[in-house]
């Protein structure tokens, strides 16, 4: 495994926040280094997909504060989130029904650079090019909206369960793409999986949440060294391999 | 397995696709082109069709397009038609330059009301848009000395186009005039939609939040459309001052921009072909039905929008494709 440095890119302390007056993540904090690969796992609406969608900026946040490469993102909306260089590729893939392909990458294209890079890492994506987003099966989905979220150049990519409901071919295809991605170290990757084995497979840290609250935070390797771990947080154990 | 099991769709090629659309283009230029020819007795009432058409096309730009919703659009195109006149009464009689007064006028006011407008939605939306239309209508009538009030503003009467071509009673002129703006319109509106600019209003019409989280500024690029609507509208507005010499309280009216959402939900929306079809098809059925009973005109319109929001509603212009679907079923 790559690349990772000592820089942090990624600053959450003291968060708080939810939907409205509801309060789901109760002091967040964290620290996400350049270049590393953070796993986030937990049960079901423990907050995994608040706290990518707090750091995006698409909730109420009610106190803390977020740090990107140094400069204060807490108040910014999302959309200067994402030109600052955050990216998320959301659980429920968003991919715009009515606009082809083709257009959904353009929708996301910022900067220099076109949209054959997408198609370069999804090639079934430009056999598909003209097809609508609501004509593409749920593989194909995800990976344009992987895709459409890499158009903005992100630093940072969260990605929010991009497995989830996938046919295990799809999966590792998948996998394979957030490899080639992390393996230079431009990307930073966090990653919300349900799928512990593929969580701890991929990351170099990984941080369970329960309850709105950070109650594990470690090496992975520590995590597969004592499998009572996830036990203990998720419920789950390591099937032997 | 069976979410990824794959779909393969046929697609038309793109180079096929875009000499079809072309063809298609160059068919409906011809076929208004020649209702020059077929209807010289009725020029005037092609030439309002016409600018309904631009109108209804900003119209789809806000609605179909962005998925602003709003019931104030006359707003929009009554700024360019009192721009447009006032500025024919007062300063020059010089259509073009009327022309981008129009143009000028719709953008402004359009920026400025969207600036309000589009923090709103739902119906907050469509009761500001409204409330702006009333406003700007009630302005227009209580400056009576400036407008002509409810009498109209009259007194407009134009130069000739480049010096040259007169504006005749026949309606000549302003057929060709009008025309060619509409084709103009028209295309810039396919490169506008075809765009990243396009794009994103799709995009916002879909779901703001992606579009956010992707990095658009949703607010300014909503305001961004509506402005462009603006211009177009305010085209509209000040094609019909022009062409009429007549600008009446009715061009700032919730009527007007009742009928011009009915126009669009009949041909479709979010599609520019719908706006045309829409409109020529409200316009042409108002024309006749309003000749045979000019005081119960609104059933047969009433009927015909049932019948398309029941068994079409992504409009007429959808009728092919439920017709085949329809024959399938049958089958």
């Amino acid at each position: 495994m790559p690349t990772k440095t000592n820089e942090p890119i990624l600053s959450l302390r003291g968060i708080h926040a939810g939907y409205g007056d509801t309060q789901i993540l109760n002091d967040i904090s964290l620290e996400v280094e350049k270049g590393e690969r953070l796993a986030i796992v937990g049960r079901n609406g423990v907050g995994k997909s608040t706290l990518l969608n707090t750091i995006m900026g698409l909730t109420d946040m009610h106190s803390g504060s977020i740090e990107f490469r140094g400069d204060a993102l807490h108040s910014l909306p999302s959309h200067k989130r994402a030109l600052s260089g955050l990216g998320l590729v959301p659980q429920t893939r968003d991919i715009f029904a009515t606009l082809s392909v083709e257009e959904n990458l353009l929708a996301g294209l910022k900067g220099n650079g076109g949209i054959e890079q997408g198609f370069a890492m999804f090639p079934r994506l430009k056999e598909r090019r003209k097809n609508s987003g609501a004509q593409l099966s749920g593989g194909e989905q995800q990976m344009l909206s992987i895709a459409r979220t890499l158009m903005g150049k992100p630093e940072l990519l969260m990605l929010d369960e991009p497995m989830e409901g996938l046919a295990p071919v799809i999966c590792d295809m998948l996998m394979d793409v957030l490899e080639q991605l992390a393996a230079d170290g431009a990307h930073t990757i966090i990653l919300v999986e349900q799928h512990t084995e593929l969580a701890l497979q991929f990351s170099d840290r990984m941080m369970i949440l329960d309850g709105g609250e950070i109650v594990f935070l470690g090496a992975t390797d520590e995590v597969q060294a004592n499998p009572q771990i996830l036990e203990r947080h998720v419920g789950l154990g390591l099937t032997e391999t | 397995m069976s979410t990824d099991a794959a779909k393969t769709l046929a697609v038309t090629p793109p180079r096929k696709r875009f000499r079809t659309r072309l063809l298609l283009d160059l068919v409906l230029i011809g076929i208004g082109s020649a209702t020059f020819f077929l209807f010289p007795e009725n020029l005037g009432f092609v030439t309002r069709v016409l600018i309904m058409i631009i109108f209804v096309l900003s119209l789809d730009l806000v609605i179909g397009y962005a998925g602003i919703a709003t019931l104030g659009h006359a707003a929009l195109f009554g700024s360019g038609a009192y721009a447009a006149g006032l500025f024919a009464v007062y300063i020059s009689a010089d259509p073009l330059i009327g022309l981008a007064i129009g143009i000028i006028a719709g953008a402004v006011i359009a920026f400025l009301s969207g600036l309000i407008l589009l923090r709103a939605g739902g119906l907050t939306l469509l009761m500001l848009s409204i409330a702006i239309a009333q406003i700007l209508q009630e302005i227009a009538n209580k400056e009576r000395p400036l407008t002509g009030g409810s009498d109209g503003l009259l007194g407009i009467d134009m130069d000739p186009i480049f010096g040259i071509f007169a504006f005749d009673f026949f309606g000549r002129t302003g057929f060709w005039y009008v025309f060619v703006i509409l084709v103009m319109v028209f295309f810039l509106l396919k490169l506008v939609v075809a765009s990243p600019f396009g794009l994103a209003a799709r995009g916002i019409h879909e779901s703001p939040a992606r579009m956010r989280a992707i990095g658009t500024p949703v607010y300014w690029r909503l305001v961004g459309i509506y402005t462009l609507a603006g211009a177009i509208a305010g085209i509209a507005g000040a094609l019909s001052a022009q062409v009429t010499e007549l600008v009446s309280l009715e061009a700032l009216g919730f009527t007007l921009s009742a009928e011009a959402l009915i126009m669009l939900i009949l041909g479709g929306t979010g599609r520019l072909y719908g706006a045309i079809f829409g409109t020529v098809i409200f316009m042409s059925v108002h024309h006749w039905a309003a000749s045979i009973d000019p005081f119960n005109w609104l059933f047969v319109i009433g009927g015909l929008v049932l019948v398309v929001v029941y068994f079409v509603p992504e409009g007429l212009l959808g009728l092919p494709a439920k017709l085949r679907q329809w024959l399938r079923a049958g089958r």
